[in-house]
């Protein structure tokens, strides 16, 4: 295939509004309407609400939101799996919603892949036939479909499963094996639904390693949708939240941890364990005119938790913060690194609780 | 008060005028259509003859051997084959093999043609909820109209023999062919409909790899049925010249013969068990995938 550079994604001002006669609402919730106004007067139901998200080529977009935020709707609008009611999706530079059903229809067998949150695999079809089902809807020869399969399949820790049926598999497995029909696709966009979120927590970290191992090397465009914020944190490049069909927030995994953009955000972001997310470079004290070349050095770019890890063991003293090459950019200590650990907020209101609880 | 205590209907003059006017209509259209329609079905007629000609002529051990071959292939169950193979000699040995040869080919003239008609339209009624509103009630009237009143013009038209038979019997037993479609197209999870669209499949894709394969066993429970119905359409067809086991349960109901209604009526309904446990353990098998639910 010739070489050419994937564009990534962009929404903007994407409407949904769920009902018989959507398009003549869209103005009105335009200018103010909310919601529960919307539907108590007209009936009908905002799904999503003026998005606007870039997202770069190659990077994991997280989109996090309680059920009913809309995150579903809006993934499902990236292939159109749903009809925006007003607003662009572009995909390459290419409009999605503009596109005629034949286009389409290419569109989702070449540039999207998509793993579901309830694995969606075929019962009837072995695991191999389920793997090759993207490259047989594109009318790829079997045989040559079969040898790319195999290598996915081994890529996701399947080989000497294929000749299983998905009813054979765990849950864990089975989602291997949708992410294993995604992958055999090629396609630059790869759509995850809640892929993990039926998954138990070992084996949903598990899967979240074999996502990013996977993602070093093919570095697709990936919009992972998810409830947990820790997933969240741990995939996103960036993060976009969602609330009743509007996005509050989005940034980094540092921007939303560290600088919440309302109360709702800082409500999740409390229970986050922060040592894992937050970086040294956050917390540390920007260089002073002397510059304190003695004692431990540590990069910039290390979360907390790996910072007290190799802190742990080391003298007590002044830690040099440095960038990547090596220039020193600020210091911390090892009581502020600790401190950065535990939210602040969060143990004044378990003291209050305990007072009160005692009271 | 007269119309209080006696039901206000047309009076009796209009009333027979206006059936002399459909019968009339009716036998004008088959004087002049009645050939046309005829040469219509004549391929059926033709594809009858051949199928029964094959069951009689062919000799006992072939057919036999046939049938057994057929069992074990789609079952892989030597308690079926064997029971087929009791049923059979059984009732080759109480002379009944030609009529039940001329009933199995009726039934299996009858299967064919109900699968060949019922499978498109059950797929046609799970793509639009139009469809399914107007099927619906033309396949309650087939199921429910006495036999005998749809039997009335179809023999005006075609006369006595096999063609106007199978048509009854087709009528009887299409309904569950449909409906089992139908359903079971409409119940394919709509998840795995999802992934196909999302993989961008077009409708042919979607018919032939997800909703058909997925609504199989739905399928075959509506094709089992329609043979079951069709077995209890034998005798009734046998009325209007149709030849197999039917026959001589009619004239033992018109002489009282009360053994050979028994031993003919015994012969339908082995045979009926042979058809039934055959495809339901070929239908079993084809969903073996849905055996082994991981805990």
């Amino acid at each position: 295939m010739a070489e050419h550079a994937f564009g990534g994604i962009a929404i903007r001002h994407l409407y949904k509004i769920f009902g018989p006669n959507a398009g003549a609402h869209v103005e009105a919730v335009r200018n103010g309407l909310t919601k529960t106004e919307l539907n108590e007067r007209h009936g009908h139901v905002l799904g999503l609400r003026d998005i606007n998200i870039e997202m770069p080529s190659g990077s994991i977009q997280v989109i996090m939101g309680l059920s009913g935020s809309g995150k579903s709707t809006l993934i499902r609008h990236i292939n159109r799996l749903i009809d925006p009611t007003a607003g662009e999706v572009l995909v390459d530079g290419v409009d999605v919603v503009k596109m005629p059903e034949a286009e389409l229809r290419e569109f989702r067998r070449h540039q999207t892949a998509m793993v579901f949150q309830k694995f969606a695999l075929l019962p009837h079809r072995s695991v191999l036939d389920n793997t090759i089902f993207g490259l047989e809807i594109q009318g790829i020869a079997r045989a040559q479909s079969i040898d790319t399969a195999m290598r996915w399949l081994e890529r996701v820790g399947l080989k000497g499963f294929e000749h299983k049926y998905p009813n054979q598999l765990s849950g864990g497995m089975q989602q291997r094996v949708g992410l294993a029909r995604a992958l055999a696709n090629d396609a630059p966009v790869l759509l995850m639904d809640e892929a993990y979120s039926a998954l138990d927590p070992l084996i949903r970290t598990d899967m979240q390693t074999v996502l990013l191992d996977l993602q070093k090397e093919i570095r697709k465009t990936i919009v992972f949708i998810t409830h947990d914020l820790d997933e969240a944190l741990r995939l996103g490049d960036q993060i976009a939240i969602l609330r009743d069909g509007e996005v509050i927030q989005q940034g980094t995994s540092q921007d939303i941890v560290l600088r919440p953009a309302d109360n709702y955000v800082a409500n999740f972001v409390k229970e986050v364990n922060r040592g894992r997310v937050v970086h040294v470079e956050a917390i540390m004290a920007p260089l002073g005119t002397a510059a304190a070349e003695s004692g431990q050095r540590i990069a910039a770019d290390l979360t907390i938790e790996e910072a007290v890890r190799t802190l742990a063991s080391a003298p007590e003293g002044d830690i040099t913060v440095v960038d990547p090459s090596g220039r020193p950019l600020g210091t911390v200590t090892f009581r502020q690194l600790a401190g950065a650990m535990v939210n602040a907020h969060e143990t004044n209101d378990h003291a209050t609780a305990i007072a009160a609880n005692a009271a | 008060m007269d119309w209080f205590y006696q039901f206000p209907s047309m009076d009796d003059n209009a009333l027979r005028n206006l059936k002399k006017v459909i019968d009339e209509t009716f036998r004008g259209f088959t004087r002049n259509y009645g050939d046309l329609i005829e040469g219509f079905f004549a391929p059926l007629q033709h594809f009858l003859i051949a199928s029964e000609r094959f069951m009689t002529k062919t000799p006992w051990p072939i057919i036999t051997l046939l049938i057994l071959a057929i069992a074990w292939g789609a079952t892989r169950s030597i308690r079926i084959a064997a029971g087929c193979l009791v049923t059979l000699l059984l009732i080759g040995y109480f002379d009944m093999w030609d009529d039940t040869m001329r009933t199995i080919s009726m039934i299996f003239v009858c299967t064919i043609l109900s699968i060949a008609i019922g499978l498109p339209i059950g797929i046609l009624m799970s793509r639009s909820d139009r469809v399914q509103r107007v099927v619906n009630p033309v396949l309650d009237v087939m199921q429910t109209m006495p036999s005998f009143v749809y039997l009335i013009p179809v023999v005006m038209l075609l006369g006595i023999g096999k063609v106007p038979g199978l048509i009854a019997v087709v009528i009887y037993a299409i309904p569950p062919m449909i409906r089992l479609t139908n359903l079971g197209i409409r119940l394919v999870d709509k998840d795995v409909l999802e992934a196909a669209d999302a993989f961008g499949a077009d409708n042919r894709q979607k018919l032939f790899k997800v909703q058909l394969p997925l609504a199989l066993p739905t399928i075959m429970a509506g094709i089992n049925q329609t043979i079951m119905m069709a077995l209890a359409m034998v005798v009734i067809a046998s009325m209007i010249g149709v030849q197999g086991l039917g026959q001589p349960v009619l004239k033992a109901i018109a002489n009282q013969y009360f053994t050979l209604g028994i031993f003919n009526g015994l012969a339908i309904v082995g045979i009926a068990i042979m058809f039934d446990r055959v495809s339901q353990a070929y239908g079993e098998r084809l969903q073996k995938h849905r055996e082994v639910v991981h805990g």
